[in-house]
């Protein structure tokens, strides 16, 4: 379920890490606990966020949830194809659903967050 | 905090494995297979709603109609035997103490459906004020409801019941026998689409709601939760007491002037002198629906401005599923609440634009 190579925030979101690069999202067990996705607020590119630092905004027809950074670094890339196809978080979010791209300011940082069995054990115990 | 009640039918929901949430004390689903798919099954198909947790008294007694008469806002003179008439109590200030739904079952016999958050608020209200010649009793664990809203409600009901559907009108009910149990069916519902409401007995539920998903599925019915059921009704422009009307909102600003009745043979009743003063002359302000004109989502409780004077708050917001754009109600001052007034909502710090439009947002094809 949750991709081996992925780090996780306890916040739910992930960060695929290549290079100095991190790809980020949410986390499937965030989707499912929003509901049907309808409207999300990405950075603009070149926006610097500290790590922990709140970088947007997702909301279903009932529930807003914010967005914070896994890591500290620079916007590179922002998935613009969500703001039209918001459902695409619910469809498939470790993969199309992907959110911005940052330029890591340390790529080692991002090793200290959880792994996916650990993020896994976390999910396990929150749905209780 | 005291432990959250259960409907009859609390252990379906769950085995169904539907989403629950505390709602006005109780533990209901906010939604089985998710609230879009729900909402659009009322639109296009059908779904069924569990809405137990509401509340029924009994008014009943020869002084059962003066009395009615006397606590509610609408002409009780006009139901006949199985008709039902929404309605609200208003306190001496022209403010709802809750909106309510009054069934006339019999010559001098009333049931009276109030909103589960207001059973025990209702309740002491309507014994303040006195009722003499009737008796009331609450009802409410007597019974549970299940909501059969969409276009196809009537033909998945008629499979189940001998009753002819076809002749009970809107806001119409008769007694008869659902699925083998004995039920009140009638055609009223908070969804702006067609459909019934079953009152049964607790002991009954489960059976009724099982059968009806089964007869149902086939034609695309789906269970829904209250989310679904929150979003249908804004569509609608049904009003959620707590949100968009309470003890601080006559009903006349409300918008609800239509069930405010100044008829002779009504006579006094409370909240009166207010009421007929504000519906004569118009009230300070009015609640208005607007869709927003830039992309976010309003929600109960976001600040609403009329350029720079901040006006109040959005009483419900929300993304509506069918209509897929961005609406809300607010309270307007009643000189600046024409349709096509700009106003801006807003959300987490930035304002953005919205417009007055036309109520109901959605008004279902006939």
């Amino acid at each position: 379920m949750y991709p081996q190579g992925y780090r996780y925030t306890k916040d739910h979101e992930w960060i695929a890490v290549e290079g100095d690069r991190g790809k980020v999202g949410i986390t499937d067990y965030a989707q499912k606990q929003l509901g049907d996705v309808v409207f999300v607020e990405l950075p603009e590119l070149g926006r610097k966020f500290a790590a922990g630092e709140r970088f947007g905004t997702v909301e279903s027809v009932k529930a807003v949830s914010e967005l914070y950074s896994p890591a500290a670094g620079e916007v590179v890339e922002v998935n613009a194809a969500l703001a039209d196809k918001p459902e695409t978080i619910n469809q498939d979010p470790h993969g199309a659903a992907w959110m911005i791209v940052l330029k890591l300011a340390d790529p080692k940082a991002a090793g200290s967050l959880l792994d996916a069995v650990a993020y896994e054990a976390l999910v396990a115990t929150e749905a209780k | 905090m005291s432990e959250l009640r259960k409907t009859p039918l609390h252990a379906v929901h769950v085995e169904s494995g539907a989403k629950m949430v505390p709602f006005g004390g109780w533990d209901m689903p906010v939604e089985y297979s998710g609230l879009i798919a729900e909402h659009r099954a009322v639109r296009t198909a059908a779904a069924l709603f569990d809405v137990s947790h509401m509340g029924e008294f009994e008014v009943a007694g020869p002084g059962a109609h003066s009395f009615l008469q006397r606590v509610t806002a609408n002409n009780v003179a006009k139901l006949v035997v199985g008709q039902a008439q929404y309605s609200a109590l208003p306190m001496p200030s022209g403010c709802p103490v809750d909106d309510i739904i009054v069934y006339r079952r019999g010559d001098e016999r009333y049931m009276v459906v109030v909103n589960a958050a207001n059973i025990a608020k209702d309740w002491a209200w309507l014994q303040a004020q006195q009722p003499s010649g009737c008796t009331l009793a609450d009802q409410s664990d007597a019974f549970a409801l299940v909501a059969l809203q969409g276009p196809k409600a009537e033909a998945i009901l008629q499979g189940l019941t001998p009753v002819e559907l076809k002749a009970i009108g809107l806001y119409r009910f008769a007694d008869g026998v659902v699925c083998g149990h004995e039920a009140i069916v009638a055609r009223t519902g908070y969804t702006g689409e067609d459909g019934f409401e079953l009152f049964v007995a607790p002991a009954a539920a489960a059976t009724v709601w099982r059968r009806l998903i089964e007869a149902g599925r086939p034609q695309g019915l789906l269970p829904a939760g209250l989310g679904a059921r929150d979003t249908l009704r804004l569509e609608a422009r049904m009003l959620l007491y707590g949100n968009d009307m309470d003890e601080t909102t006559t009903l006349i600003e409300a918008g609800l002037g239509w069930i405010v009745s100044l008829d002779e043979v009504k006579g006094d009743f409370t909240g009166r002198p207010v009421l007929s003063e504000q519906k004569a002359n118009g009230a300070p302000r009015k609640l208005v629906g607007f869709e927003t004109t830039e992309r976010g989502i309003p929600r109960h409780g976001y600040p609403v401005f009329l350029g720079d004077d901040e006006t109040g708050s959005v009483t419900s917001g929300s993304f509506a599923p069918f209509l897929q754009k961005s609406i809300g109600l607010t309270y307007l001052p009643a000189a600046r609440a024409a349709v096509g007034t700009e106003l801006a909502v807003e959300i987490r710090g930035r304002r953005i634009g919205a417009r007055v439009v036309p109520t109901p947002f959605y008004k279902r094809p006939r």
